[in-house]
């Protein structure tokens, strides 16, 4: 099998260098479960990802951030897998920024997003798991002087001839000093003990009784707390403040100007919060002063007309099809700002001193913070140790790191190990927001009610070209996915405008794909209906060349008793797509209350590929429906004066307990490599709820969100 | 000036300024984070604490009101996660990102001690305040169930 005789990519050379740089930076007490590791002897590192003390406790590192996404069990289960210890035994902790933890998905960036920690670990983090087992067999083979071939490893100990063992602990020394095994044989999945079992996550324990440690618990000796007055125009600056009343408060320290704005830093964050309150700052209030929704949403429709597009796909002649065709059904449609809100709010500890620096908090990207960090304090990159702990939620907010550049500017005025931590208003006034998007489609259709030729395309905010600082005229590929659905269109022209609308940008869980497929799966559902075909069987008829997405539609038309009618009062909506690799679809079933959709049931198949631990698939396809439940219903971040009108969880709701639906989730069993699935369900929710409110009302809602007056004003 | 008050069973004195809000003489001053802060305006529930029994949100409840009283938190609710709501949040899985999850939890102990035997309806009513973004509130639900089943067998 070509798969598992591939050699091992990870070089002994690559290793070290790691290892090296994990001195001190492993022990972070906080992220192991258990006690300090250094009570358990020398800890011996025979790679990147696998530590192995004297007294045989296994550590195994998680190179990807814990968000909720479950990567704090699966990472370990592949390990696992190939070194054949027992899951229960070991314990877990995050990857320091070390270049062996680069993410291949991701241009070798340590950064968790993009559902790929499963794709990329999948052979990675077995490769790796395999090539420790072996070089604690050939330590154990050196030991006893006797032939490899006739070892074996088990359970977290090498078993020989003659009833001979010996723990990993006791062979990790030898083991650690020799060359890696240049190719290493992985399991054929059938053999899987671990890999492809419903799992218990490892993080649940201690997530149930208040001793996970998230950025926000973190507290370092002679901390002291910090609060930020951030412009409430985004890109503003400070031309002066006044603090003499919030000196004069109680437990207040300092106040200090950084580039973002006010810092008051106090003995408690409670008294920071109330001393900012008394700050007066005058604003410098930027380029951005006087935007609003309306003119962001106007100026992305213009730009769709007069911005330089970038191609995307180019297949045969729409133009001239749709230009010669009897019947073209054209659409325009519009998807929203909106804020991550994750439930812990922006949050970072630092200790800046002269020629170093301590940064402990939750981020999706600690290679990018150690770097930008170390260059803002004109610090060596190697004297500024990065740890992570449990993200509060992330859903692409925290791959920003604006909070940890903040905390380190306060600590290193104050010369004082600092918290900082936003309130939530803080929190989403001053988000990296989904951007905007306006999409524009046109179709010919044939005789037959099936679309012959597909122009398309969409204006939106490049949040790529921001967070690498792309030229304007590099396309991002992160503006397009989905954006070519898998329906069989014989000519099609795809391209995209990137256009700066004002309010910065960052991903948001699922990224394009959610815009693009409520443009995609809205348009095909008005060809069925122009069609006068049922939609699951127009959609069908398209995909022909495409099973993995057809049989994914037809189990999900079935599951969801599509061909029988709903009860009365209630109608369905479908969606289909790929994402990630995963071929997905949703049916909502919905009814009508006072003008607004009420959602009772949602129907979920899912094929994605192989999976690590098929429960964290399924509470990961629960999640994205939730989430995007919240935004196709509700979400959006509009701005007026350019200041962001939401605030908090009034001004920006999100689904409660009482509003969630039943929801069913069937996963198709295939033998395909792993497709991503932290976000793809997230893209049909907006989709299959407006499709659903057509069937209800007969009224099609080309924005987002789905609120009664959208559906009053279709 | 200094409030006495009774946490998770043990007597605690807390010298922060009685406005001072009870989370943050919870996680700040005595230690206590396994409470935590969402939003500061009793709109999300993860603050979510007991006192004298009641849920409450402790973001925005001054410490004075707490004087002479009672507080539980989630770590009251059990350390070896023997509580019957930890074992079934356990059992299903629950957490995802897990920093809503103690007042859920703790919202959720407030409910089935008065009702060990919840309908959707009032499991609905007691937990509405408490938001998780992750969206585990299927499983929360799932895990009420079997905690109060479970503590229905423990009275039978």
């Amino acid at each position: 099998m070509k798969q598992a005789q591939r050699a091992a990519s990870l070089s002994r050379r690559s290793f070290l260098k790691s290892s090296a740089a994990f001195s001190g930076g492993l022990m972070v007490g906080f992220v192991l479960p258990a006690g300090p590791a250094t009570a358990a002897g020398t800890i011996h590192t025979p790679n990147a990802w696998v530590h192995i003390a004297d007294d045989n406790a296994i550590t195994l590192i998680s190179a990807r951030a814990e968000m909720g996404q479950g990567v704090y069990t699966s990472m370990p289960m592949l390990l696992a897998e190939e070194l054949n210890v027992d899951l229960r035994k070991v314990r877990v902790a995050f990857a320091p920024p070390g270049k062996a933890y680069g993410n291949a998905l991701i241009f070798g960036l340590q950064l968790t997003g993009g559902s790929t920690s499963v794709r990329e670990g999948w052979e990675r983090q077995r490769l790796a798991g395999a090539q420790v087992r072996e070089m604690l067999i050939a330590a154990a083979a050196q030991r006893w002087k006797v032939d490899a071939a006739q070892l074996r490893a088990e359970d977290g100990q090498v078993l020989g001839p003659n009833g001979r063992r010996a723990s990993y602990g006791e062979l990790a020394a030898e083991a650690s000093k020799l060359k890696a095994p240049e190719k290493v044989a992985l399991k054929d999945p059938s053999q899987f003990r671990i890999v492809g079992k419903r799992t218990p996550r490892l993080d649940t324990p201690a997530k149930v009784n208040g001793t996970a440690t998230f950025g926000i618990d973190v507290k370092l000796p002679g901390m002291v707390y910090a609060s930020l007055q951030q412009c409430p125009v985004q890109g503003g600056k400070v031309k002066s403040f006044d603090a003499s009343k919030a000196r004069a408060m109680p437990g207040v320290i300092d106040v200090v100007q950084i580039p973002d704005g006010v810092a008051v830093v106090a003995q408690s964050y409670w008294q920071a919060t109330q001393a900012r309150e008394q700050l007066s700052v005058q604003w410098d209030e930027g380029p951005n002063a006087g935007l609003d929704t309306a003119a962001m949403i106007a100026g992305t429709r213009a730009a769709l007309a007069s911005g330089k597009p970038f191609p995307i796909k180019q297949q045969g002649d729409p133009d001239g099809v749709i230009g010669r065709a009897a019947k073209v059904l054209r659409a325009e449609y519009l998807t929203q700002s909106l804020s991550h809100a994750p439930m812990e709010p922006m949050n970072y500890t630092a200790h800046v001193e002269a020629d170093r620096a301590r940064l402990i908090g939750p981020t999706q990207w600690p290679d990018a913070l150690q770097g930008a960090i170390a260059k803002i304090l004109g610090l060596k990159p190697e004297t500024v140790t990065v740890e992570n702990t449990f993200l509060g939620g992330g859903f692409g907010r925290r791959i920003d790191f604006d909070y940890a550049i903040q905390a380190a500017q306060i600590s290193q005025a104050v010369k004082r190990p600092v918290k900082l931590v936003w309130t939530r208003e803080d929190d989403m006034q001053h988000d990296f927001y989904r951007p905007l998007g306006v999409h524009q489609l046109a179709a010919a259709v044939g005789a037959d009610g099936k679309p012959t030729a597909l122009t398309w395309r969409v204006a939106s905010q490049s949040v790529t070209g921001r967070v690498f600082n792309l030229p304007a005229e590099a396309p991002d590929a992160l503006m397009t996915e989905a954006a070519v659905p898998l329906y069989d269109i014989p000519a099609a022209r795809h391209d995209a405008v990137k256009h700066d609308a004002g309010l910065r940008v960052g991903y948001w869980r699922a990224v394009s794909h959610n815009m693009n497929t409520f443009a995609n799966e809205s348009f095909i559902d008005e060809l069925a209906a122009a069609a006068g075909k049922d939609p699951v069987a127009y959609r069908l008829s398209l995909l022909e060349t495409q099973p993995r997405l057809a049989n994914v539609l037809k189990t999900l038309a079935a599951k969801a008793g599509w061909s029988t009618p709903a009860a009365a009062g209630r109608y369905r909506g479908v969606a289909v797509f790929e994402g990630y690799e995963t071929h997905i679809g949703a049916v909502l079933e919905i009814s009508m209350k006072d003008g607004a959709p009420q959602v009772h049931r949602v129907t979920v198949v899912a094929d994605p590929g192989r999976m690590v631990n098929p429960d964290t698939v399924e509470a990961q396809i629960q999640s994205s429906v939730v989430f995007g439940l919240s935004a196709a219903l509700w979400g959006e971040i509009t701005v007026d004066k350019g200041r962001v009108q939401q605030f908090n969880f009034d001004s920006y709701r999100v689904m409660r307990h009482n509003e969630v639906p039943a929801i069913d989730i069937t996963l198709v069993e295939s033998r395909e490599k792993p497709g991503g699935i932290g976000e793809p369900a997230t893209s049909l929710m907006a989709p299959a709820l407006a499709n659903a409110v057509f069937a209800a009302t007969g009224k099609r809602v080309r924005r987002t969100p789905i609120r009664p007056e959208a559906i009053a004003q279709a | 000036m200094s409030v006495k008050l009774t946490i998770n069973g043990r007597a605690a004195t807390a010298q922060s300024e009685p406005a001072t809000p009870l989370l943050w003489v919870l996680r700040d001053e005595l230690g206590l984070t396994g409470t935590k802060f969402g939003c500061g305006a009793k709109l999300c529930g993860a603050c979510t604490v007991h006192l004298d029994g009641e849920p409450i949100r402790s973001c925005s409840t001054p410490l004075s009101r707490a004087a002479d009283r009672t507080v539980s938190t989630i770590e009251g609710l059990s350390k070896d996660n023997s509580h019957p709501l930890q074992k079934a949040w356990i059992a299903h899985d629950v957490p995802q990102c897990g920093y809503c999850q103690s007042g859920q939890l703790m919202s959720a102990a407030a409910l089935l001690a008065a009702n060990q035997n919840p309908s959707d309806a009032q499991i609905d009513e007691a937990m509405r305040g408490n938001l998780c973004r992750c969206g585990t509130y299927v499983r929360v639900r799932a895990a009420i169930k079997t905690a109060a089943a479970e503590m229905r067998r423990g009275k039978a």
